[in-house]
């Protein structure tokens, strides 16, 4: 009997076990995954997913006598009514808008530039990005103290006035005072795209050129049907990073003019800063943090649309 | 130099236009102009920087600028090294950059190793998660971060004033991740199941086999994470206030409003040797690392 059962029963049971054995497998090989990734997931999970739950749940309730209590939209209401608040979104599309026409303009001239040399575009690219391994506060208080002086002592007043052209305040009136900043910052971040732009650059088959010479292009007109529709991908994903990057402006405002002259300076991460700092109204500045992650999410959808509709014309 | 101009491929202006010796002109012509202005506008400020350290004040606000250092002096730059305490920042600033360093290699490398070869039911979930966390600008989250590491949750340790609090945030880099991820992809499936057949376990795979294989893009990696710790500011401005342990950029931004400009402007010039040594002496692996990793990413 037992002779006849057992290996009908070794039938049934030997599936089972291999199944058994490849479940406990399984196990093992992802509990052995997932131990190498443990580190980094609490790294993200406290540093980054809890923060960003933390933000939108806080930016709707108040800190009063101790107690925290949910508010509503109190936050949101008492941001759009201080006139600090629009100001803020006013100083910051200025450096936006400026910076877009100096820090993403003309990258791509010097790039196009230094590309057509043969000699010296060694150099020429090390001193375009030695300003970007400066520490930026050296840079910047480097300009502000010493080339932007408002005083007749600047180095730039000097040079101004030594060519008779009206000298400038600088950072130290309103007027000017965005402006310049824009200029430091140009000065100590364009070396990134240029090598962005050259290496984009160096990717363009010299046979169009050759093409678009022979169908009578002159230069203008090769940069614009040639260099500028076979970069155009890379150009339109740095438009965008730099627009997500200029808008969070913070350390140019804070180490030159500390927000002045007359608020000219403070951006929106700016007041956020002050409403944590200076007024530990911590609530508002989450608030103020969602208000700006709505307005640049719609913005990158806006431009992954664009994006999508620019590919199928 | 002929030769130089037939080696490269064909860029906007060609080959034929340039030998010409009209285009020959205005191809020197406009290399040297170009040459003095970048030199003028990148070079001269880093110039007026270090021997602005050499002067005393009334010499370096002086109206016609001075160029160069009359009767050069160390003083500036000594006075400045203990105003600024700049052995402590340059310290403190390293210490910071190389623990991120090393605890980013660790972890970014062990999640990046196992989202892309060992493939964990939920990994395809977690790695979405982390890469979405790309889409948020960083300073949006530095407040609720700040409130989050002034007393973390569960355990209620308080990391500001530790060097915890660079440290442990910078291995959330999404960015790092993907790029690493990306380029174990690329490494073929068979060599690591030959591996495997031999006995090896996963962490000896990694160790022996993907590390040794990996070193181009663990370089880019160790750039970004040195250059990203140098460079920040809003972050540790808000969570090492203890100026013991401040990193250098606050340090002497903190430090720069009660200084003399002569000592000001040597502490800047200090604070920038360093990098600006580092980047001339590995110029070719960072700028080739820079561009190679925002192409491809």
């Amino acid at each position: 009997m037992a002779i006849v059962i057992s290996p009908g029963r070794t039938k049934t049971t030997a599936p089972a076990r291999r199944q058994q054995a490849r479940f406990l497998r399984e196990i093992n090989r992802n509990a052995r995954a997932h131990g190498f990734l443990i580190g980094s997931v609490l790294c993200f999970a406290l540093f980054t997913w809890y923060p960003m739950i933390r933000e939108v749940i806080e930016s709707f309730q108040r800190l009063h006598l101790g107690n925290t209590t949910f508010s509503g939209l109190r936050n949101y209401r008492q941001i759009t009514a201080d006139p600090f608040f629009w100001q803020a979104w006013r100083n910051t599309l200025q450096f936006t808008g400026l910076a877009l026409l100096f820090g993403f303009a003309l990258p791509f001239v010097v790039a196009v530039v230094i590309n057509e040399f043969r000699h010296a575009q060694a150099y020429l690219r090390i001193l375009v990005y030695l300003p970007v391994m400066l520490p930026p506060v050296a840079g910047i208080l480097l300009f502000r103290n010493y080339f932007m002086d408002p005083t007749n002592a600047g180095l730039l007043n000097q040079l101004l006035h030594a060519v008779h052209l009206p000298t400038s305040q600088w950072w130290g009136a309103a007027p000017s005072a965005m402006p310049s900043l824009v200029i430091i910052s140009t000065w100590t971040n364009m070396g990134s795209a240029v090598l962005i732009y050259l290496a984009a650059l160096q990717g363009i088959p010299g046979e169009l050129y050759e093409a678009a010479e022979i169908d009578g292009a002159g230069l203008l007109k090769r940069v614009w049907h040639v260099t500028i529709p076979q970069t155009r991908t890379i150009l339109s994903l740095l438009l965008m990073l730099q627009i997500v990057a200029t808008m969070q402006m913070f350390t140019e405002s804070f180490v030159t003019t500390g927000g002045g002259p007359e608020s000219s300076t403070v951006t929106i991460v700016y007041l956020a800063y002050n409403y944590a700092f200076q007024f530990s109204n911590f609530n508002t500045a989450e608030a103020l943090g969602v208000i700006m992650f709505i307005v640049l999410g719609v913005f990158s959808v806006l431009y992954v649309w664009l994006e999508r509709r620019g590919n199928e014309a | 130099m002929a030769a130089a101009f037939a080696t490269q491929s064909r860029t906007l202006i060609s080959r034929a236009q340039l030998s010409r010796r009209s285009g020959r002109r205005v191809y020197w012509v406009s290399l040297c102009a170009v040459v003095l202005l970048f030199t003028l506008v990148f070079l001269f400020p880093l110039y007026w920087m270090i021997t602005g350290g050499f002067k005393p004040t009334s010499e370096l606000v002086r109206n016609p600028p001075s160029f160069v250092p009359t009767h050069p002096q160390l003083a500036p730059y000594r006075t400045a090294w203990d105003e600024l305490h700049m052995g402590r920042l340059l310290l403190n600033t390293l210490i910071y950059a190389g623990g991120a360093l090393a605890l980013q290699l660790t972890f970014c490398v062990a999640a990046a190793y196992s989202l892309s070869k060992l493939r964990p039911v939920l990994g395809n979930l977690i790695l979405g998660m982390m890469l979405a966390t790309m889409m948020i600008p960083a300073a949006i989250l530095i407040i609720p971060q700040y409130l989050t590491v002034l007393d973390l949750p569960l355990v209620h340790w308080n990391l500001v004033n530790t060097p915890w609090v660079i440290w442990l945030p910078s291995v959330a880099n999404a960015f790092n991740i993907f790029l690493l991820k990306r380029f174990f992809d690329s490494i073929p499936e068979d060599i690591l199941a030959a591996a495997a057949i031999d006995g090896a376990s996963s962490l000896r795979t990694l160790r022996s086999i993907v590390l040794p294989m990996s070193r181009p893009i663990l370089g880019v990696v160790s750039i970004f994470t040195v250059i990203a710790v140098w460079k920040d500011f809003l972050w540790p401005l808000l969570t090492l206030t203890d100026p013991g342990r401040m990193t250098l950029n606050v340090g002497v931004n903190s430090a720069a409003a009660n200084m003399q400009e002569n000592v000001l402007i040597a502490g800047l010039a200090m604070a920038s040797l360093p990098t600006i040594g580092f980047f001339l002496l590995f110029q070719r692996n960072i700028m080739s690392g820079l561009t190679s990793g925002a192409m491809k990413g």
